[in-house]
């Protein structure tokens, strides 16, 4: 029996987000026994708090799951995590923003700035793509003010600013 | 008498038309800072100290100590209006700061936390100007078992009554435990879980959690309900203000309470952010109705406003007389007085009286020019909720971007914002809760290093917290505090059966 669904349920991401608070955990105790998790003559050393924190991270996480797995068809259960039109809904600036970053990396701060807040006013809320550019430019003209000339706090810079002698 | 007659001199120095105008541009500048995530009032100091060098040093100084009044109120307008904290002290206000503004009741919001801060300030400069000698001795006790004692009284009355289901409390609690860390452990040097990743050197810096965790994540979920903020507010008018202040003085009890723990935060270097937790921790357990917390409750917004401004004041108090900042804006202010030739400390208020009292009273018109200016402001600040969506949800991402990347300088922060805000959006939607992760991030290496500076000091015997009355006092209030719910859990439990 195969059923359609347009969402994803809560007990799939229960599991997720469990298997991730495990994952770190994990990560957490593995380094601890590098740094020590012993309790020396002197005190704690320094693994000795991670290791403890760790590894309640990966029993809680394991007790979150096993509670899911026994109510796996409770109501509250098989409830929409998310509904893939709000997934959709959310992608719409989660993917912008990630390429946002890339951009920060790639071409400096204040052009994928620009770029991406004149893009997004243009295609969510539908305005010309004058008033988009002019709205980004004065954001990111602001910003530069305030923290490269002002601040003395330089963001980071690509290329194109480089060209203008920056 | 001897202080009044100080203090009015002092006012004669500090109401001079130069340094007025010194004070609104502070206060300005100030709450630009506090508004814009990741410029902490310590960096905005530092960055800014320069600029006074020119000044006499009553001046500077006015100056200097506006700028960090006017931070700590602008913390509060974006994390009211964007659950964005501009400060790791305004962390506590977006609990119910920010459910206010959705409400359509940003401008009372906004009107509250104001007008808490300024109530908070002004006790701690009564008690600064009253019982200044007196308090400086008692700061002089604390010790690392102290701090510790403090950290983790902090923690306790933050604890415990939480709404959601307690085995994702502790998982949330433990991955800022684990977050905290990270990095350079302070007191062996050691790297911890770095990885060979350099970046991670320093660890995560909470300011980076939290704009993920709290602004990017609430862009997110606003998206999702689909584009736009909810409960926006067409007209705010001198009749809210009015209407909140009348309200307002219900809650003296709750003020009181959060004014007592923000000077003794102060003074004891706990700082603003600790006391703010504390305060809306305590606040929460004291009222009748704590299940409303975090819905848009005054109380909500009142506790932790006022603690974060007493803290943030009565900080300057151990500063001045004993040397020893209460923060770390505290420290970089004591760094421009070195600069200025002045030496804090006990001679400092008989030495240069002009210079000390000068300062206390500009601390009285600085919190009263600050009220003014930003009250005035607030219809301003409300109507940013009335831009459209698909504007301000970039400029609120670039935004907090910059906030990231300057608390560092690290490219790689920004990244973990965004992974920050994607996990925030799936601890809420799981009824994960995000406060006690911030929380844990922001005291677990305080705690951990005070808690193993106590040990290397004691041989590692635990007794060393009961060995002086005064750790001995906070710990014991502590752990009564962390079982008191658990102690009413089981009576419930008695009394069903």
């Amino acid at each position: 029996m195969k059923e359609e669904s347009d969402h994803i349920q809560m007990r799939w991401m229960e599991l997720v987000v469990a298997a991730f608070f495990a994952g770190i955990g994990l990560l957490v105790v593995i380094d601890s026994f590098r740094t020590g998790y012993q309790w020396s003559s002197d005190g704690p050393q320094p693994g000795y708090f991670p290791f403890y924190i760790g590894c309640t991270l990966i029993v809680g996480a394991i007790v979150v799951a096993v509670q899911t797995l026994l109510g796996w068809k409770k109501s509250e259960n098989v409830e929409p995590f998310v509904t893939y039109s709000q997934l959709r809904l959310m992608m719409t600036i989660l993917i912008p923003t990630s390429l946002f970053v890339l951009g920060v990396v790639l071409i400096g701060f204040y052009v994928s700035s620009v770029l991406f807040i004149s893009t997004f006013m243009v295609w969510q809320g539908k305005y010309s793509p004058l008033k988009s550019a002019l709205v980004g430019l004065c954001v990111s003209g602001a910003l530069f003010l305030l923290f490269d000339v002002w601040f003395l706090l330089p963001l980071p810079k690509g290329p194109i600013e480089t060209f203008f002698g920056y | 008498m001897d202080e009044i007659n100080n203090l009015f001199q002092g006012f004669a120095v500090a109401l001079s038309f130069q340094n007025l105008g010194f004070m609104l541009i502070g206060i300005l500048l100030g709450v630009l800072i506090g508004v814009l995530p990741g410029l902490g009032g310590a960096n905005g100091v530092a960055i800014l100290l320069p600029l006074t060098f020119s000044m006499t040093p009553v001046s500077g100084i006015i100056m200097l100590s506006c700028i960090y009044w006017g931070a700590l109120f602008g913390g509060a307008i974006t994390s009211i209006l964007f659950n964005i904290p501009g400060e790791p002290w305004s962390v506590a206000t977006t609990f119910d700061g920010y459910p206010m503004a959705q409400k359509g009741r940003a401008a009372h919001a906004l009107t509250t936390a104001f007008t808490s801060s300024f109530v908070g300030a002004l006790f701690a400069i009564l008690m600064v100007t009253f019982l200044a000698p007196l308090v400086a001795k008692f700061a002089l006790k604390f010790g690392p078992p102290e701090f510790f004692a403090v950290q983790l009284l902090t923690f306790c009355s933050f604890v415990g009554m939480s709404k959601e289901p307690p085995i994702k409390t502790m998982l949330s609690m433990m991955l800022g435990f684990a977050l905290a860390s990270v990095g350079m452990d302070s007191v062996t040097g050691t790297l911890r879980m770095t990885y060979g990743q350099e970046s991670l050197l320093q660890g995560f810096d909470f300011l980076i959690a939290v704009i993920g965790l709290f602004g990017l994540c609430e862009i997110l979920l606003t998206m999702e309900e689909g584009l736009s903020f909810q409960g926006k507010h067409g007209r705010i008018s001198l009749r809210d203000v009015l209407e909140t202040w009348k309200e307002l003085p219900k809650y003296w009890a709750t003020s009181l309470r959060a004014c007592l723990i923000g000077c003794w935060m102060g003074i004891t270097p706990g700082g603003a952010t600790p006391a703010s937790f504390m305060s809306y921790g305590v606040a929460k357990r004291m009222s009748s109705t704590p299940d409303e917390f975090g819905t848009g409750k005054i109380e909500g917004v009142v506790a932790p406003e006022t603690a974060a401004h007493a803290a943030g004041t009565s900080a300057l108090l151990p500063m001045l007389t004993l040397g020893i900042p209460g923060s770390p804006t505290a420290a970089v202010l004591l760094g421009g007085l070195l600069i200025w030739g002045l030496q804090p400390g006990p001679l400092l208020f008989t030495e240069q009286k002009e210079f000390v009292w000068g300062l206390i009273a500009s601390m009285y018109l600085g919190n009263i020019v600050g009220l003014i200016v930003v009250l005035t402001t607030v219809p301003w600040w409300a109507a940013i909720l009335r831009i459209p969506f698909s504007i301000i949800a970039p400029v609120i991402v670039v935004i907090c971007a910059v906030g990231a990347y300057t608390v560092h300088n690290h490219l790689l922060d920004i990244a973990l914002m965004v992974i920050f805000g994607v996990l925030g959006y799936a601890m809420k939607k799981l009824k994960y809760p995000v406060a006690p992760l911030v929380l844990a991030l922001v005291l677990g290496d305080m705690a951990e290093s005070s808690f193993r500076q106590s040990m290397l000091l004691s041989d590692g015997k635990l007794s060393i917290f009961f060995n002086s009355g005064l750790s001995a006092g906070i710990t014991i209030l502590a752990l009564t505090l962390l079982l008191l719910p658990i102690f009413n859990k089981i009576r419930q439990l008695f009394a069903r059966r």
